[in-house]
């Protein structure tokens, strides 16, 4: 069995949502409990489908494995297994892994008595998934306008779609998505950089503490948010960036149908401006 | 059900102003008196200040302050002065690098001069207050991981705007200053080359990114869960674990196997957010001068399919003409 030294008296029975004590168990390392249970069923399942479906396809090159959502034409509707059926039902198995996994985090966090911030954050990463590939296709009325699942694939639906609307960069939800994508990589590097400069100071130095991590930031920029700041900051800015990115897309197609460019003609038409005449 | 998810701050512990771990004297002091802010405790401390300015701080600062007047006030020139339109189309000025015929020449003041001098002075800035940052962390006897971090994304706006221009003989292949004018530059620039995207270092750098964003939510989301044991206190659970650190261990061992310690953790944070500019920077030097279209050359290392060739041959009419 491994385990970590201290691992043995942690392990525990209770905090289970489901199942009471039938599943409560461990498998090497792993947590079982019900949902680990229906997690494995929908990422088999959801895998042997992948597979499945690149063994009907042109292609084992797996940069150019494609399986697509249904042609337009089948709306909202059921498509048969090899025009976008297999999409519909790998889509249907991501949900329910990703739902599962997120419910199993929660069951191993009441088992450790702490809180509930990692299973929210991830519910905040499906609710971005779940944007892409069912709200904003129910709300434009065909399951064709979801992602392919494919490496290149997925990657020419994004720019395909970004030019859609002639240059995505100008939809301003994704400003703020990008500008929290790259805020959230600069604090990282930020509160990584000065813990290990803490824990790993120069020849012949002690380990540091936390007040010198808050001298550096005071010297450094006036301010020091504090060892318990930087992780709510963190969390925060890392949840927006999700957040955002859920919202910019959902607005492209359902809200706003012309280019982004366009978009801005409400600043440029702000009747303040003519106070002076132009 | 609903528990306590320390989010916030709830109450407020004033200690004594802290003015800081002291460090050998210099012709320079902490500047500024610190104050409690109710509104920075809600989610970190309280204390604002002091700050330590310094030479190389003050040279960083001023500048800066260059840099951003210069850009400023040829965006104003080019609406003619009028201050109305000045806040009206700001988001769509820029102050353009030289022409492409201008190759790698110093241009004339208003023809990509101001562009090549707002450069000097930003890159000036920024390259100053990295080395601060080493100075700061050396006098309190602190590693430099900032400093290197700071690098690297330096590196990136150097490949953008410096390295990348001089490979390919022209400051005219430099992104331009101003809000919308580098989106345009950015989308123009991926359009020429044949679709970014292909590029493997810009999906190196995008996974990072995307990386970084992910472990930050997982890190941040673990720490607060834990800090009801005193998490948030990571470098004293480095060198003498609690059973925070063993919880923390413990959630993702138990979700995925495998879990970093409270010191490791640190490092893929490090790694992950200093590869995204490293390679972003890759990327961006082999476009254009290694690499003129990323589709083509995804398409000849079977990364895309190609296309089939369903019009036949069709003659280049400039070939045909003995052209290039």
């Amino acid at each position: 069995m491994p385990m970590l030294t201290f691992e043995k008296k942690y392990r525990v029975p209770g905090g289970t949502l489901l199942g009471g004590d039938l599943f409560d168990f461990w498998v090497g390392p792993f947590y079982v409990g019900f949902f680990g249970v229906t997690t494995i069923f929908f990422s088999v399942l959801g895998t042997a489908l992948i597979i499945y479906g690149a063994a009907h396809g042109p292609t084992w090159n797996i940069w150019q494995i494609n399986i697509a959502p249904p042609d337009i034409s089948y709306g909202l509707g059921f498509a048969p297994l090899m025009k976008g059926g297999l999409w519909q039902i790998i889509t249907i198995c991501a949900v329910g892994a990703f739902s599962s996994w997120a419910l199993r985090e929660v069951e191993i966090s009441r088992k450790l008595g702490i809180g509930l911030h990692v299973p929210f954050a991830f519910a905040v990463a499906i609710f971005a998934y779940v944007t892409l590939e069912v709200i904003r296709p129910v709300l434009m009325g065909a399951w064709g306008n979801g992602f392919p699942y494919g490496i290149m694939a997925h990657l020419d639906w994004v720019s395909n779609t970004g030019y859609n609307y002639l240059n995505f960069e100008y939809n301003p939800a994704h400003m703020i998505a990008v500008t929290l994508f790259f805020t959230t990589t600069f604090a990282l590097s930020l509160h990584g950089s000065l813990v290990l400069a803490a824990l790993n100071p120069g020849h012949g130095e002690e380990v540091k503490t936390a007040d010198h991590e808050d001298t550096f930031f005071r010297d450094f920029i006036g301010y020091s948010i504090g060892t318990l700041g930087i992780h709510r900051l963190g969390l925060a800015l890392a949840l927006g960036s999700g957040f955002f990115s859920a919202v910019c897309i959902l607005i492209s197609g359902p809200f706003w149908t012309a280019g982004w460019p366009q978009w801005w003609s409400w600043w440029l038409n702000m009747p303040i401006w003519s106070l002076g005449g132009h | 059900m609903a528990e306590y998810q320390n989010i916030f701050t709830r109450v407020q512990i004033r200690g004594p102003l802290h003015a800081g771990v002291p460090v050998p004297r210099g012709p320079w002091e902490r500047e500024g008196k610190p104050f409690f802010s109710h509104f920075m405790g809600l989610i970190g401390n309280a204390q604002v200040g002091p700050v330590y300015l310094g030479s190389l701080g003050l040279a960083s600062l001023v500048c800066g302050f260059f840099a951003i007047e210069i850009i400023g006030l040829n965006m104003w020139a080019s609406v003619n002065w009028n201050p109305i339109l000045f806040v009206r189309d700001l988001p769509w000025l820029a102050l353009e690098p030289p022409s492409p015929a201008n190759g790698l020449a110093i241009p004339a003041l208003n023809q990509g001069g101001w562009w090549l001098m707002a450069g000097f002075f930003l890159t000036s800035s920024m390259i100053l207050w990295c080395i601060r940052s080493h100075q700061r962390a050396r006098l309190l006897g602190m590693g430099t991981h900032t400093t290197w971090a700071f690098a690297a994304a330096i590196w990136l706006y150097l490949c953008l705007g410096f390295f990348r221009p001089i490979l390919m003989g022209s400051w005219g292949e430099a992104p331009p200053f101003g809000i919308f004018p580098h989106l345009d530059w950015t989308v123009a620039f991926s359009l020429r080359c044949g679709n970014l995207y292909y590029d493997p270092f810009h999906m190196l750098s995008i996974v990072f990114l995307y990386g970084s964003v992910l472990l930050f939510a997982m890190h941040g989301g673990t720490i607060l869960a834990v800090s009801r044991f005193g998490g948030d206190k990571e470098v004293e659970q480095s060198v003498d674990r609690g059973t925070a650190s063993e919880r923390a261990a413990l959630l993702w061992r138990w979700t995925m196997g495998f879990n970093a310690t409270m010191e490791s953790i640190h490092r893929w944070a490090w790694w992950f957010a200093v590869l995204t500019p490293i390679t972003g920077g890759i990327g961006i030097l082999l476009t254009g001068t290694v690499v003129d279209n990323w589709f083509l050359w995804a398409v000849k290392h079977g990364v895309a399919p190609s296309y089939p060739a369903i019009y036949g041959h069709i003659a280049d009419p400039a070939a045909a003409q003995g052209g290039s």
